[in-house]
């Protein structure tokens, strides 16, 4: 345990050092603390409770669109606002735009928990596939419908309130790395709480088998729903402070967007191996510097590199990182392995 | 009159997604795996017809060019990927299409450019009820040759030993591996033949409607729907539902406008998946 502090310890320190330390790569940083936080929240439904959901990009974007709305909306008329477009006729002032992105921030968290509850019901009662394809529905569906809808931009797109001009240049970068890097400290304390009791046993029998589960007694719903409000929390608060980094929302390209964050956060979590705490941060952390080292060799080729890259992790190491290293090296798992019994297996085939 | 447009422009329509979900049923039942990457196919297949257009052919032989180069093209699919996954967990299945779904969107997209485009059949319209409903003939034409390809396709399945095959492999792919049944060339068969009906009805909406690289994911949903609806081998069922699937449609889009289409039918297949989640929990359930 001692160890695992200090371990925490390091990682705390360096990422509040890591704006200054790499200042060129703030909006990265900030861009991997996002991807960690929907890794780890999707590795909730996907690895521990066996739910695969492509739909968690649906409280994303929620999360996104309510953010920026709360922020424009409490100071000004909304539907002038997205009129207007990118010429800006309203200009927050600092106290305005910090107070709107903090209450917006909330909303953004609050709101698609409510919603995850209430959806919960009827949605997580499918189970397998269904699961899967209803989910990527509701997040296409979202994304359509957003697209339609006048107030919040429609097709043309929503652009988030400009950083106001205090703290120098380097302070807009800052401001979000911080925010994001709060927010991924906050899921991973939340996460690992809920690891260390009970409910995550519980999550786990649901993957394991759930109707024996239900007939121990477990109330299997309830649970599910809970762990939906939980990764629903936490992607909307991601959603939220990714709206106000990239500056400019739009509904099917980057609030609703099945194909890039709804597929990366599967995909990190599968890298890294799921099931596991740390295999999503790392097959996030992997992810993202392959992402950004090789999209700009892969120019306008980067969409075939993703579906060739999803096939051959899929088939090829649908274990991740983690269960890669769990094989080769169980006893820092904490797996005691019967050397008997090993030199039986091996002999077996 | 709207209404009576509607319905028929409906229902030509849904006969195209019935021939679509006939092969989505076909795949499923045999070899348990959905294809994300259904829509792509359709997509492809479209293209195909589209390039005859631009060299001069008419596009109606797209109709029987596409199949067959779409039957290779899964039978390499399936090669390469899909034997992988046939027997693994049914969503890893989903996730690789979904991969092979992406790759080939953007793959379209490079080769064929990002315009709307359709193929020209100059085949007119016929106007009924003194010219209120306008009908282009080509949505008749591709309504009779996919009803005319789903009969054939049925008698294939019914008389041939390659459809023996795979309606045992559908049954149970053990016991037919023990009589003698190479599954491996059955399930690549399978994939192919729904390719290449995926190839036909492609052919048949570039010339009724258009095409573009990034419209598949919607053609897979719908299919997808249709087959939950009808159920597994109902092939009927198949057929009325996507009917009334292509009904709706026609009603979204004229109250709700065109801007909202694809996103009710993302909705409907949503409300479809809870309504038949509460239909199935009545259900008395007990531990296998």
């Amino acid at each position: 345990m001692n160890k695992n502090l200090i371990l925490y310890a390091i990682i705390l320190v360096f990422g509040l050092a890591a704006p200054f330390i790499f200042p060129a790569f703030k909006v990265q940083l900030s861009i991997l603390c996002v991807l960690i936080i929907l890794a780890v929240t999707w590795n909730i439904q996907g690895g521990e409770m066996g739910y695969n959901s492509f739909g968690n990009i649906l409280f994303y974007g929620l999360g996104m669109y309510l953010c920026a709305s709360v922020q424009v909306g409490m100071f000004f008329p909304l539907a002038e606002w997205t009129e207007s477009g990118g010429e800006k006729t309203f200009v927050h002032t600092p106290l305005q735009f910090f107070q709107g992105m903090a209450v917006g921030l909330i909303v953004a968290a609050v709101v698609p928990t409510i919603v995850a509850g209430l959806i919960g019901y009827s949605i997580l009662g499918l189970r397998g596939h269904y699961f899967a394809i209803c989910t990527l529905g509701l997040g296409v569906a979202a994304g359509e419908i957003s697209g339609g809808i006048e107030i919040i931009g429609a097709g043309q797109g929503f652009t988030t309130p400009p950083f106001p001009n205090v703290g120098g240049l380097e302070a807009r970068g800052e401001f979000f790395y911080f925010c994001s890097f709060f927010a991924l400290v906050l899921a991973f304390i939340t996460i690992r709480a809920i690891y260390s009791t009970r409910f995550k046993l519980i999550l786990n029998a649901i993957r394991d088998n759930e109707d024996k589960a239900e007939a121990m007694g477990i109330e299997t719903m309830k649970y599910k729903i809970i762990g939906w409000m939980v990764s629903a929390f936490f992607c909307g608060l991601a959603g939220g402070i990714m709206g106000g980094l990239v500056g400019y929302i739009d509904s099917t390209d980057v609030a609703f967007d099945g194909r890039e964050m709804g597929v990366f956060m599967v995909l990190m979590a599968i890298l890294g191996g799921k099931g596991t705490l740390w295999g999503p941060i790392i097959g996030a952390t992997v992810f993202h510097i392959f992402k950004e080292g090789f999209w700009t060799f892969f120019l306008g080729w980067q969409y075939v590199a993703l579906g060739v890259l999803i096939v051959v992790i899929v088939i090829y190491f649908p274990e991740g990182i983690m269960g890669w290293l769990r094989e080769k090296y169980p006893e820092r798992f904490g797996e005691v392995i019967d050397e008997a019994d090993r030199k039986a297996q091996v002999e077996l085939k | 009159m709207i209404t009576v447009q509607a319905c028929l422009d409906g229902i030509l329509l849904g006969v195209l997604f019935a021939l679509i979900a006939y092969g989505m049923a076909l795949q499923w039942g045999v070899m348990n795996i959905i294809n994300i990457a259904q829509g792509d196919l359709v997509i492809l297949g479209g293209y195909i017809a589209y390039f005859m257009y631009l060299y001069g052919i008419h596009p109606a032989w797209g109709v029987i060019v596409s199949p067959f180069i779409m039957y290779f093209v899964g039978v390499g699919i399936y090669k390469l990927v899909i034997n992988k996954v046939v027997d693994r967990d049914l969503f890893i299945s989903i996730l690789a299409t979904f991969g092979i779904s992406i790759l080939f969107m953007q793959l379209m997209n490079f080769a064929f450019g990002a315009d709307v485009v359709l193929a020209n059949s100059g085949y007119g319209t016929t106007f009924l009820f003194d010219g209120n409903v306008v009908l282009p003939n080509s949505k008749i034409f591709s309504a009779v040759v996919s009803i005319v390809f789903a009969i054939c396709l049925v008698i294939y399945m019914k008389k041939s030993k390659l459809g023996r095959a795979i309606r045992a492999t559908a049954q149970n792919s053990r016991a037919a591996k023990i009589l003698g049944v190479d599954t491996e060339k059955v399930y690549a068969a399978t994939f192919g033949i729904n390719a290449a009906l995926c190839g036909v009805a492609g052919a048949l909406i570039s010339i009724t409607f258009t095409i573009h690289p990034y419209m598949g994911l919607p053609y897979t949903i719908r299919s997808f729907m249709i087959v939950i609806v009808a159920g597994l081998g109902n092939l009927p069922g198949v057929a009325m539902s996507g009917m009334g699937l292509g009904v709706f449609e026609e009603f979204a889009d004229y109250i709700l406008g065109t801007e909202f289409r694809i996103g009710s039918v993302f909705l409907l297949l949503v409300l479809i998946l809870v309504y038949r989640r509460f239909k199935l929990s009545r259900k008395r359930e007990y531990l296998k």
